[in-house]
């Protein structure tokens, strides 16, 4: 097995690209991640790991705002995180300067895995060691959504899930309790899945994002 | 045939350009909108030529877009005009940009400013300034009657006046203006000046 996970451009005799489930990996080590879709709300939350005592915490990003419209939480390797990050708001710029349109939770989710996946299959380079919970609302019919991508560059829609550490046991508890909520219902189921640990939560309804906790 | 002009007041920017779309003889449109809101307190005024106006306005206003999601914090004016003026500079001596831009902004820290850049990318901060034809009745009517400070009604006062001049001593002049202005309360459409508006179109 050795010999197959060092250039990951290679397959393994039984199918696995070994630098690819090494970045899964990497992720699971990382801070708790979790993020909630209600009917007109979109909750992301983050574990706040203790700060040392001398380090500001409020330089700390750990949401960040792709547009107005489009947030993203991140578990894994925090400077990866900042490249495609980078290179997503640049998108969405973009996005809008060529289309004039703001981009959709869908587009900006796919570009994020697509730039995932042409790591997966170049030399020489390695996979973003992290995963992304992207929440926002379509820019023209409100409609909330959230989405998660891997290091291996898949993604999907979610209604509730979890990245980082303790994302089993937390989308557990998530997928007991899920009930289609709204407003502080959301948040609350939100709260309560990372009860465990100390949150950064952030909540977004149409039209108006608040950061809070 | 383009104008364009503006100047600084009392806690507020104000620019006025004229709305007129014009190829040879052909006036396409009389409602184009020429000034451009570049974020919330910001504005840009710009004229010349049409496919590099819109083209070179929106490039700017996407890139000051993405400078605030990247450092969570907006650009100041100052640093907009300089940032606009470099892209007109780096462009010059290969593709240039026919665009003269009037960009006005309100800053907390150093409030209202002007800056004038024209197209070979010469870039002055100024009280009152202007572009086009228009320039020579309106940057006089400005100079005998500009004070600093003037309150918004005055400086409509005077904005009216340069229209009038334009509108009686342009050969071709333009009949209809827009204004806008920026203070605290962010970038925001004033007033239209209109004597010739669009026919409505015939419903189907």
């Amino acid at each position: 097995m050795a010999r197959y996970d060092r250039a990951i451009t290679v397959f393994s005799p039984d199918g696995h690209l070994f630098q690819v489930e090494y970045a899964l990996e990497a992720v699971r080590k990382g801070n708790a991640a979790v993020g909630v879709r209600g009917t007109d709300i979109v909750v992301l939350g983050v574990e706040k790991k203790s700060t040392a005592k001398l380090q500001d915490s409020r330089s700390v990003r750990k949401i960040v705002n792709l547009d107005d419209h489009i947030a993203l939480a991140c578990a894994g390797l925090k400077a990866d995180a900042r490249v495609l990050i980078n290179r997503a708001r640049i998108e969405c710029q973009s996005h809008r300067l060529t289309v004039e349109d703001p981009v959709t939770v869908e587009y900006i989710t796919r570009y994020i895995a697509g730039l995932q996946q042409k790591y997966t299959q170049s030399g020489g380079v390695r996979p973003f060691g992290l995963s992304t919970l992207i929440v926002g609302f379509d820019p023209y019919s409100g409609v909330p959504s959230l989405y998660q991508t891997d290091p291996s560059g898949t993604f999907s829609a979610w209604k509730a899930n979890a990245t980082g550490r303790n994302s089993n046991s937390i989308r557990e508890f998530l997928e007991k309790n899920y009930k289609e909520t709204s407003g502080q219902e959301t948040i609350k189921l939100a709260i309560r899945a990372l009860l465990e640990v100390k949150v950064y939560l952030f909540a977004a309804t149409p039209f108006n994002i608040r950061l809070c906790g | 045939m383009e104008c364009v002009f503006g100047l600084v007041g009392n806690g507020f920017a104000i620019v006025a350009a004229d709305t007129s779309a014009v190829h040879s003889i052909l006036v396409h449109k009389s409602n184009e909108d020429k000034i451009m809101v570049l974020d919330s307190h910001k504005l840009i005024a710009a004229s010349g030529e049409s496919g590099d106006r819109v083209q070179f306005t929106e490039y700017i206003q996407k890139n000051v877009a993405l400078y605030q999601f990247r450092n969570g914090i907006p650009l100041t004016t100052a640093a907009a005009a300089n940032f606009t003026r470099g892209e007109l500079a780096t462009a010059l001596r290969k593709n240039p940009y026919f665009v003269n831009i009037l960009l006005a902004g309100y800053d907390k820290e150093t409030g209202p400013s002007l800056y004038y850049i024209d197209y070979i990318a010469t870039l002055h901060k100024v009280d009152k300034g202007a572009f086009g034809y228009g320039s020579y009745f309106s940057l006089s009517m400005m100079d005998r009657h500009y004070h600093s400070g003037m309150t918004v009604e005055e400086a409509i006062d005077l904005v009216d006046k340069c229209i009038m001049e334009i509108r009686s001593r342009l050969v071709v002049a333009p009949p209809n203006f827009v204004i806008k202005i920026v203070d605290k309360d962010g970038a925001r459409e004033y007033a239209w000046r209109e004597s010739v508006k669009d026919a409505a179109v015939a419903s189907a």
